[in-house]
């Protein structure tokens, strides 16, 4: 049926103004990034006086961003990595078999989705210290340390969302495996974790976003050489200056990979996340 | 529970003492068998002991000892203080117990309004977005960006926005419009409050879209054909039917939104730095700053557990309400 006006009209004034809202930050990072220093800052204008590039090459020399950007990718590519290969073999146990502790497990997990960062940042860091004066593996500061604590949300989210995941591949497929006369990792491997690629690439892609956006671990467990791109866009100011443009010529180029690869992703993912939660 | 490893076909277990078990000598792949599901837990549970169970163990018992800095290299020797750490905190005659509670209910009231504002938005849009029209796939990509994009790039630019003297927030107000006497300082004192909550909200209104777009789709077209034969008109038909309709995807996505934004580190930290201006101090902050600031992590550890105790206090009547809630709703 046809939409009254009321509705139309409705429609259109409420999504313009939250397309405003949505890019009004947009515009500023990408139109400041483009702007020379003297016009971020004074007062703010919105058409710069002259266009430049120069902020783009600047970045790399104020701050050491091209080492921030290879932390950043190790630790979060290994966080993603790691849980997601350690996730798949516990969903594939909760999903498919039945044992003792199997309800005290999941609700743990759960319940650890629900635990706020900070209450492990503490007894972590503690930890990390300890270890470190007692055997002298230096695991605070390091990208080790950093990936262990990134796991602390992103395997029980990941554990979460696959468990779901593999309940919705029909049983008959691995069973059919099983008597075949494969193995039950033969059967995960060839036939529950093809036919689960876009939940997990959902959790991948998840995984890392959060690990590439994660600040609260990574300003309080990384030292000079380990520092990510969290920590590092802070070095855009000095006591004198600010350098806004370049901060958001910066910020630009640190989302763009996670921007594009979300965009191209997005349709697993959205249903990933939906998925997990509309259930 | 069932007590046996089996394959969880779905039909109840062969029980060890029924008729049809034999009981004889295990065949090797039996065993292997019942031992499986553990051997594939056992990266899992390592690591869930190593990183949670372990660290929630030690920050209940941090939260009894005397952790000053001076302790910090062998903690064990840390003096043992009862519950002094917890009355330390809770104690609001004093300053540190007055600033506890003040962050405590600016949080609540940072939380409510967020989620409210999140969740208005994100069912607005995904209602307004239900039907296809020119441009409809555009903007659910557009606005699913500010949810990809870090977090500090997006909150640092908002911080730029918010600059007293450069940003474009007072540009507009102040230059443009006059509708302020002088640039306003938006990044401390009491308007840090609604700069914190403008940037949560835009942060995380397209989570809420997200789930809600989903749950719209699950709704069969059949009810919304009966609705218009009854003669109802759009906006009767998302009133009677949509939202009731949204029910248990609301429950769960206002459950998450709540525990997402009480817990929010990122937002405030990128925003204000270090240390939040008082209007705008959440809780997560203000443990952060009470432990590695006075270095005094007995006390942050003590309110880490009182976090922790009033989340999981709020989640369980939480959930208790809403699943009695829906056994109402489906009897």
């Amino acid at each position: 049926m046809a939409a009254p006006r009321s509705f139309v009209w409705s429609r259109r004034i409420f999504l313009t103004l939250l397309t405003g809202f949505v890019l009004l930050p947009v515009y500023v990072m990408v139109s400041s990034s483009l702007k020379p220093l003297e016009d971020v800052s004074g007062e703010f204008r919105w058409m710069p006086s002259g266009l430049t590039i120069r902020p783009y090459f600047d970045i790399w020399e104020t701050v050491p961003l091209a080492k921030y950007f290879v932390n950043s990718l190790i630790v979060a590519g290994a966080a993603t990595v790691c849980s997601v290969i350690i996730a798949i073999f516990a969903a594939y146990a909760v999903s498919r078999y039945r044992f003792r502790g199997k309800r005290l497990f999941t609700v743990s997990v759960l319940s650890t989705q629900m635990f706020p960062g900070i209450l492990f940042l503490l007894p972590l860091f503690l930890i990390f210290v300890n270890i470190g004066n007692t055997t002298g593996v230096a695991l605070f500061g390091s990208r080790g340390g950093l990936i262990l604590t990134y796991l602390t949300f992103s395997l029980p989210f990941s554990i979460w969302m696959l468990i779901g995941y593999f309940d919705s591949v029909p049983r008959e497929l691995d069973e059919a495996a099983l008597v075949d006369g494969c193995g039950p990792l033969k059967a995960l491997f060839r036939v529950v974790v093809p036919a689960a690629v876009p939940g997990i690439v959902a959790v991948a892609v998840y995984a890392f976003m959060t690990a590439w956006g994660e600040v609260l671990f990574a300003s309080v467990m990384t030292n000079d050489t380990t520092r990510t791109l969290a920590v590092g866009l802070q070095g855009y100011s000095t006591q004198n200056d600010v350098y806004w443009n370049q901060i958001m010529a910066a910020s630009l180029v640190v989302s763009v990979p996670v921007v594009a690869g979300f965009l191209l992703l997005q349709r697993y993912l959205v249903t990933g996340l939906t998925a997990g939660a509309v259930k | 529970m069932n007590t046996t490893a089996v394959p969880d076909t779905g039909e109840p277990a062969v029980r060890k003492n029924s008729p049809g078990a034999v009981r004889g000598p295990r065949r090797p792949g039996r065993a292997r068998r019942t031992a499986l599901p553990y051997l594939l837990l056992l990266p899992a549970l390592l690591l869930e002991i190593l990183i949670h169970l372990l660290p929630i163990v030690i920050g209940v018992v941090m939260s009894f000892k005397e952790l000053t800095q001076f302790y910090l290299r062998d903690w064990g020797a840390a003096p043992w203080r009862g519950l002094d750490n917890f009355r330390f905190a809770v104690d609001f005659d004093t300053p540190a117990g007055e600033s506890l509670l003040k962050s405590f209910t600016t949080t609540c009231l940072f939380t409510v309004l967020s989620v409210g504002l999140c969740w208005l938005l994100g069912t607005a849009a995904a209602v307004f977005m239900q039907e296809t029209f020119k441009g409809r796939g555009f903007l659910r990509a557009l606005f699913l960006v500010p949810y990809a994009l870090p977090v500090y790039a997006a909150v640092i630019t908002w911080a730029f926005m918010f600059q007293r003297d450069n940003g474009l927030i007072n540009h507009v107000l102040h230059d443009q419009l006059g509708l302020t006497d002088s640039p306003s300082f938006w990044l401390i004192g009491d308007n840090s409050f609604w700069a914190l909550l403008i940037v949560s909200v835009w942060k995380g209104w397209p989570f809420a879209f997200l789930i809600i777009m989903a749950g719209l789709q699950n709704i069969p077209k059949e009810l919304y054909e009966a609705g218009a034969l009854d003669g109802a008109g759009v906006w009767q038909q998302i009133r009677k039917i949509t939202l009731p309709s949204l029910r248990s995807v609301n429950q769960v996505l206002v459950l998450v939104l709540f525990l997402w934004t009480f817990n929010d580190f990122n937002t405030p930290f990128v925003l204000f730095g270090k240390s939040a201006p008082e209007a705008a101090d959440l809780i997560s902050i203000h443990i952060y700053q009470s432990s590695f600031a006075t270095w005094n992590f007995g006390a942050g550890a003590a309110m880490s557990v009182l976090l922790l105790l009033f989340l999981l206090l709020v989640t369980g009547v939480y959930l208790f309400f809403t699943s009695r809630g829906r056994k109402a709703t489906d009897a």
